[in-house]
């Protein structure tokens, strides 16, 4: 048959996959691993992997450690979150604009927005900082949201473009024959039809800001409560004395929620990454 | 459009004002001022003067144009190696092999959670006292004693491109896995009835197949990778001796830790340039491949 292999070939195959995955997931076995060993037996040499006294202590004890971790992850998910949905707000117009009107310099426009895709926050970062400054947004929620929104909104729009020239057109004929406005239109036939799409760019857009937090807070932000995780997190990193077990331990907690809502909806997520690979 | 109406319409135009909006308060804007800034002597008081090219003239004298030549390389050596793990990756999370499913989805746990965060992972075990690779690479005999990645000039910049491409490797394998699940099956089975042996269906079919997505997957992450801080910056802030500072970290600490405004702006600009043409060749690409198989083009 087409998809039969021979035994060596399962072999080699798993091997691969073997060799693979395990650079892809070490690092996380070897965070848990350290987060359940106690400080002593962390500093000990030779290294060893399992030793005896393992224990979760390092998950109660940080919170008294790091007293802020329950700010810095409200924080991570409230940015994440806000950005999603000013996002959300700015994209599916663009989108719908982009796959249904004609309209002189679409392509250009369009071709505009994908080329911010090409910069990132660090290119930005000095005009920025100078702007809220002046305007004395440092030390704010906004000064950590504005930046992120910007750059989920391109890929949101090439996302969700993609989904909507899919739907027929006679869908809002009809709406328009019945005498509808075209806002209700796009409130009322579109944007329930397109939910799917629109699903999987909320997902696409949150997962993105959630990761892509530090530059902004680490340079626009200087008030700890406002924190995001990793920068939280990175004062820990910084100092002569890590407390490894328990920096640990609040990363791996700090990453439970997206890795929840990704085993969870990964089909969507692996969709929202790939749909413009393949048919562009 | 059906419902036209016969003067201009401009209800696109309108849908299209928040994202523009947002694109020149943020971007365009920034962008502006960071080029006018540029020519300036901004530091961090509100006075300052046009210099005229004096800041580029500073900074093609000094050592930037080797920051210039090691931002290269480091992103060179990272995308080719996210490009040979990430193809390697697809086609083994390709093969018709129980578990496949379970197999995809371990993949993706390093692109989904912060960057930041994987990072602080990776600095624990570029340890040298306590880490774990340099722990294991003295368990086996490799070294002699404690190893600090992080702390030599060569160890420290392999280690920063090893960290990136840990992060961009899952990208990659699912972009192409994705490309590699597009090609159809019919394909592959009148190969296999005219007797072509896996690799060579693999070397006729696959490849050439999704050759195009390599290229633009390519050059899509070389453009993530030239803007790449988080991982440098808490690894190394660009150290040791300057070993890993690439040009984006090279600006920020001239610019947010110097306060160096005009000069940092400076920096940019050519930032600035080089990323421009990176996205001149992805759109002339785009608009290749588009042109080779029209039915795509959409």
């Amino acid at each position: 048959m087409l998809n039969k292999y021979r035994w060596y070939e399962y072999v080699l195959i798993y091997a691969g996959l073997a060799v693979f995955l395990t650079f892809v997931l070490a690092p996380f076995v070897e965070a848990f691993v350290v987060s359940l060993r106690p400080l002593s037996s962390l500093f000990s040499v030779p290294y060893k992997f399992i030793t005896d006294e393992m224990s979760f202590d390092a998950y109660f004890t940080m919170w008294e450690n790091v007293p802020l971790l329950w700010m810095y992850m409200l924080n991570s998910f409230f940015i994440a979150t806000v950005i999603t949905v000013l996002g959300l707000f700015c994209i599916i117009p663009a989108a719908y604009a982009f796959s249904r009107f004609e309209f002189p310099a679409r392509n250009t426009l369009l071709g505009l927005f994908i080329a911010v895709n090409m910069f990132s926050g660090a290119v930005l970062i000095i005009p920025l900082f100078r702007l809220m400054q002046q305007y004395g947004l440092l030390n704010t929620y906004f000064a950590m949201i504005a930046p992120g929104t910007a750059f989920v909104i391109p890929t949101g729009i090439w996302l969700l473009r993609s989904y909507l020239v899919r739907i027929p057109k006679e869908l809002e004929e009809a709406a328009w024959v019945d005498g509808a406005g075209r806002i209700y239109t796009l409130v009322r036939v579109i944007i329930p039809v397109a939910l799917p799409g629109i699903v999987v760019v909320s997902i696409t857009a949150f997962i993105t800001a959630y990761a892509q937090q530090f530059i902004y807070a680490l340079t626009f932000n200087s008030v700890n409560e406002l924190n995001p995780l990793p920068v939280g997190l990175f004062q820990f990193f910084g100092r002569q004395e890590v407390v490894w077990n328990e920096l640990m331990a609040a990363s791996l907690v700090g990453i439970l929620p997206v890795l929840i809502v990704y085993v969870f909806l990964q089909k969507y997520i692996v969709a929202g990454l790939t749909a413009g690979a393949v048919k562009e | 459009m059906a419902v036209a109406k016969t003067e201009r319409d401009y209800f696109p135009y309108m849908l299209l004002i928040p994202a523009s909006a947002v694109m020149i308060a943020i971007v365009a804007y920034p962008l502006y001022e960071t080029f006018r800034l540029s020519f300036t002597n901004t530091t961090l008081s509100q006075n300052y003067e046009y210099v005229g090219l004096d800041n580029y003239e500073k900074i093609m004298s000094r050592r930037f144009p080797e920051v210039i030549a090691r931002t290269f390389y480091w992103m060179s050596l990272s995308v080719a190696l996210k490009m040979l793990i990430g193809t390697v990756g697809a086609v083994l999370l390709n093969a018709a092999v129980p578990g496949r499913v379970l197999f995809r989805v371990l993949v993706m746990p390093p692109w989904v959670i912060p960057i930041a965060i994987g990072v602080f992972i990776w600095g624990w075990m570029y340890n040298g006292q306590f880490g774990m690779i340099s722990g294991m690479a003295q368990r086996i005999g490799l070294i002699d004693g404690p190893f600090e990645f992080l702390a030599y000039k060569n160890s420290a910049f392999y280690s920063t491109i090893v960290t990136d491409v840990w992060i961009g490797v899952p990208m990659v394998t699912l972009y192409l896995l994705a490309a590699m699940q597009s090609i159809p099956k019919d394909l592959y089975e009148a190969a296999w009835v005219d007797g072509a042996s896996r690799m060579y269906r693999f070397r006729r079919i696959t490849l050439p197949l999704i050759i195009p997505s390599i290229a633009t997957m390519a050059l899509l992450s070389a453009i993530a990778t030239f803007n790449s801080f988080d991982i440098i910056w808490i690894l190394t802030e660009g150290g040791p001796r300057n070993a890993t500072t690439t040009m984006i970290i090279d600006t920020y600490k001239t610019a947010i830790s110097r306060f160096k405004y005009g000069e940092g702006a400076a920096r940019t600009v050519m930032i600035v340039m080089f990323l421009g043409c990176f996205t001149l060749v992805y759109f002339l690409l785009l608009n290749r491949l588009a042109k080779r198989s029209p039915h795509n083009a959409k």
